[in-house]
């Protein structure tokens, strides 16, 4: 079974490799914003499937609970300052 | 229990493949938008549900189940969060004037809309 938590965690590194071609080359700012986010909720589920690879889930089960609602917030206050920001 | 928690895990990871085509393939920022937030939302929390239903494999004692209803926690949270998130950064883009998508690059209507069009 940590084979297959080791080849879908490579697939999921493959998947935000990808993504941060919008992060980077992305025509507007909340294009870069999105792909950002997309990282963030792959880089989640890495999270926690390394706890499974390293069979220490009751400690990366809590860092992942934090990661995701550090993730939630900072897509909230990105999202608030660049309507603030480009507010007619 | 075990081949129940690897299909979620692969279709989620399926999810996740094609919300990345749709970041990667779709015209503008709005149905890029759309794909992403779908296949970002499902797949997170078919993963996560799988990996909460394999960590039951190993019995329910009571740390087990504990971690157990903390990965099915934030599968929810994700579940509600996400789309918050997105309907913020699409609210924000939309007050910031960027056109929807067309085929000759004109738009249809007058871009942007009135203020008060909007509410």
């Amino acid at each position: 079974m940590e084979h297959f938590f080791l080849i879908i965690g490579l697939i999921m590194g493959f998947l935000i490799l990808l993504s941060l071609y919008r992060g980077v080359f992305g025509p507007t700012v909340f294009d870069r914003i999105m792909g950002v986010g997309f990282v963030g909720s792959k880089t989640l589920v890495i999270l926690v499937l390394m706890g499974f690879i390293y069979r220490r889930i009751d400690m990366f089960v809590d860092i992942a609970l934090a990661y995701s609602v550090l993730l939630f917030a900072s897509t909230l206050v990105f999202a608030k300052y660049f309507q603030r920001k480009g507010a007619r | 229990m075990s081949i129940a928690a690897i299909l979620f895990i692969v279709v989620g990871t399926l999810f996740f493949a094609t919300g990345v085509i749709g970041l990667l393939r779709f015209p503008d920022f709005y149905s890029r938008m759309q794909a992403t937030a779908k296949g970002d939302t499902l797949g997170a929390v078919l993963v996560l549900a799988g990996l909460a239903l394999y960590n039951l494999h190993g019995g329910f004692s009571t740390g087990n189940v504990l971690v157990s209803l903390k990965l099915m926690f934030i599968a929810v949270f994700w579940f509600v969060a996400t789309p918050t998130a997105i309907h913020a950064l699409l609210r924000a883009a939309f007050d910031f004037g960027i056109m929807p998508w067309t085929k000759d690059g004109e738009s249809i209507i007058e871009w942007p809309p009135g203020k008060e069009d909007i509410k």
